[in-house]
């Protein structure tokens, strides 16, 4: 099951981004569409990690817009972003779980934040999201006492908590083996049917690019934006750019 | 014909004076004996001075790395001498090992220098720039936690008070010991080295005076302060340190939170509670080893010591010995969350920041010091 509407929720506008005196992004505009696995690809230094924390808020566009759900999120007031942040989720690349807590303590951390509901309905909510990454019966257990996989599905789990519409994705694949990706791969696109959630994914990783991507984006570092869009496959064999090509077919420059 | 033998390789060279010169290479052409190598062959060209150089590999069995890189450096000097230069007999593995070594890198200087060390004023100069930008830094950040504080104090169902409990056990009741030991040791020394020059007048019984004013009024605070931001201030700054390397604190931000009133306050709430408590500890345990002191060393009755002791401090000393604690805390707490949140790199950019959390809070809590006694020294008059 694919988008079923073609409704652009997330819109960037002629984004410029830059770090001091060097301009890592100039001028890229693009849109998602709602319920749709987005991609964001490229090589080393290109922009994509740069780009997503724009997305998410968390550095603001030296020029351009990032609209969200119809909210600019670099120029909406407290309530409107605090509203926002209750909307996404966001899986770091680091998975980013808190060391100091346990993993039912830190998918609880957006529900006490966000809700009021009490500690024990709470408990089951995380019992349920620990259970939708296939994690059940981890409640107590520490970040550091799990393998790389099982904290990746956590950080999904506590990027979940609140059921947001919208999911970020740094590199979920990095330092994963290929049986732990392809799980995955399985994972996000059930929850994605599942949840129409719009997913968009920062990363490298071909294999799932091809199999779960249903319309990518291309940056490089040369061009300071985006040198190619389409679904990975149009990317993979129509492209005339010879880095989209090598970089689709794992061929040197 | 000459003849040369080491452990790895044989080296012989036919050819006159002038003339073409053959090098014939037998053994193993391998790092163990790569100066000996390249020194040999190097000389070669000086000494015959032969028209061209043709080099035979047809003996050798091993040839790694450094054994091509001797007969590319070869190579490099006959060309530099316009000699032509060939080698013959190379093997399919010597080949392709040959033709792996990149000779332009060989001969590309770096893209950067070696780093210089700077001149000793431009290091001022760039120190100075630093301490600037670090003043700068922590006035903004002093900012937000006053603001993050205030909202903590009108909002303190907000407060994640687990967290402070736990700071409150980690800083306070886990550093008694430490701080009981360090002013027993503290009010021994002193009672012990004051009486040495009293016992001359006849006037031991206001070791007892001193000690408790020493302690009651300077370090008694200063003390407990350095201690506690040696243990917690220390301890904040790695911890929220190796949480920013993580990316923890770009999720709080993405889930809402304010790292601030997340992190810090809780810390900072903490400390401020327990550092007076240990003040008065401390003082209490300096007393007593002066007590110590007075009983077995100077003959003086418990009672008496006790005694002298109450009737010199003053309610105002205590209280403000206890305002101290207060003003100490905060420093503490607040430039070791302050270095936690600008960690930059991994975990040397979080150990540069744990020893600067330290470090500048012993200087702050000086530095603070210094200007309550001069205030004291006003309001007390």
């Amino acid at each position: 099951m694919d988008s079923s509407s073609s409704e652009p929720v997330i819109v960037v506008e002629n984004l410029t981004a830059r770090y001091d005196d060097v301009t890592i992004l100039e001028d890229v505009s693009f849109e998602v569409r709602r319920g749709e696995r987005f991609m964001i690809l490229g090589g080393s230094g290109c922009g994509k990690s740069t780009l997503l924390k724009h997305m998410i808020g968390l550095i603001k566009p030296s020029a351009g817009r990032v609209i969200i759900n119809g909210i600019d999120i670099a120029r909406a007031d407290e309530e409107a972003l605090h509203r926002f942040r209750s909307e996404i989720g966001v899986l770091f690349q680091a998975d980013a779980l808190f060391g100091s807590m346990s993993l039912a303590q830190n998918v609880a951390l957006p529900l006490a934040e966000y809700t009021d509901l009490s500690s024990e309905l709470i408990r089951e909510i995380v019992r349920m999201k620990l259970g939708l990454v296939h994690l059940v019966g981890y409640d107590n257990h520490m970040p550091a006492e799990l393998s790389g996989g099982m904290r990746k599905r956590a950080g999904l789990a506590r990027a979940m908590a609140l059921d947001p519409k919208f999911l970020f994705f740094d590199e979920p694949w990095a330092g994963l083996d290929p049986v732990t990706a392809a799980e995955l791969d399985i994972l996000i696109r059930s929850l994605n049917e599942g949840t129409g959630t719009t997913m968009v994914f920062v990363t490298q990783e071909l294999a799932s690019i091809l199999n779960l991507g249903e319309r990518a984006i291309m940056l490089h570092k040369d061009a300071k934006g985006i040198i190619a869009r389409g679904t990975p496959a149009e990317l993979r064999e129509k492209s005339t750019d010879p880095r989209v090509l090598h970089f689709f077919n794992r061929q040197a420059d | 014909m000459e003849k040369m033998e080491t452990t790895g390789y044989r080296l012989s060279v036919e050819g006159k004076t002038g003339e073409e010169a053959t090098i014939r290479l037998a053994g193993r052409l391998s790092l163990d004996d790569l100066e000996p190598l390249m020194a040999d062959l190097k000389a070669i060209p000086g000494r015959l001075k032969p028209r061209r150089i043709s080099v035979d590999l047809a003996g050798v069995e091993y040839l790694d790395s450094a054994g091509a890189l001797a007969l590319i450096e070869l190579e490099n000097l006959a060309s530099s001498l316009t000699l032509p230069f060939e080698l013959l007999n190379v093997s399919g593995t010597n080949h392709g090992l040959l033709t792996l070594i990149d000779r332009e890198a060989l001969q590309r200087p770096p893209l950067r220098p070696e780093s210089v060390r700077p001149a000793v004023v431009e290091n001022l100069g760039e120190l100075a720039r630093r301490q600037y930008r670090d003043f700068l830094e922590i006035m903004s950040f002093v900012g937000q936690l006053v603001v993050a504080l205030a909202w903590s104090l009108a909002h303190p169902r907000s407060v994640r008070w687990e967290d402070v409990k736990f700071y409150m056990k980690r800083a306070g009741a886990d550093g008694l010991p430490i701080v009981a030991l360090i002013s027993l040791l503290l009010g021994l020394i002193m009672a012990f080295m004051s009486s040495l020059q009293l016992k001359q007048f006849g006037a031991t019984i206001y070791v007892a005076n001193l000690v408790t004013l020493a302690m009651v009024r300077e370090l008694g605070p200063i003390m407990t302060a350095i201690l506690v931001a040696g243990r917690s201030g220390s301890a904040y700054a790695a911890e929220i340190g190796t949480m920013v390397v993580n990316d923890e604190v770009n999720a709080l931000v993405t889930m809402g939170f304010d790292p601030i009133r997340f992190l810090a306050v809780p810390k900072v709430l903490a400390t401020m509670v327990v550092v007076p408590i240990l003040t008065v500890y401390a003082d209490l345990f300096a007393i007593l080893g002066g007590l110590i002191v007075g009983i077995t060393g100077l003959d003086l009755t418990a009672f008496t010591y006790i005694q002298q002791t109450k009737s010199s401090i003053r309610v105002f000393d205590f209280a403000t010995s206890l305002i101290k604690a207060v003003v100490f805390a905060m420093l503490i707490a607040g430039i070791g969350c302050q270095r936690g949140f600008k960690v930059k790199g991994g975990a040397e950019g979080v150990g540069t920041s744990t020893t600067s959390a330290v470090v500048s809070a012993i200087f702050l809590i000086i530095l603070a010091d210094s200007a309550f006694a001069i205030m004291l020294h006003y309001i007390r008059q």
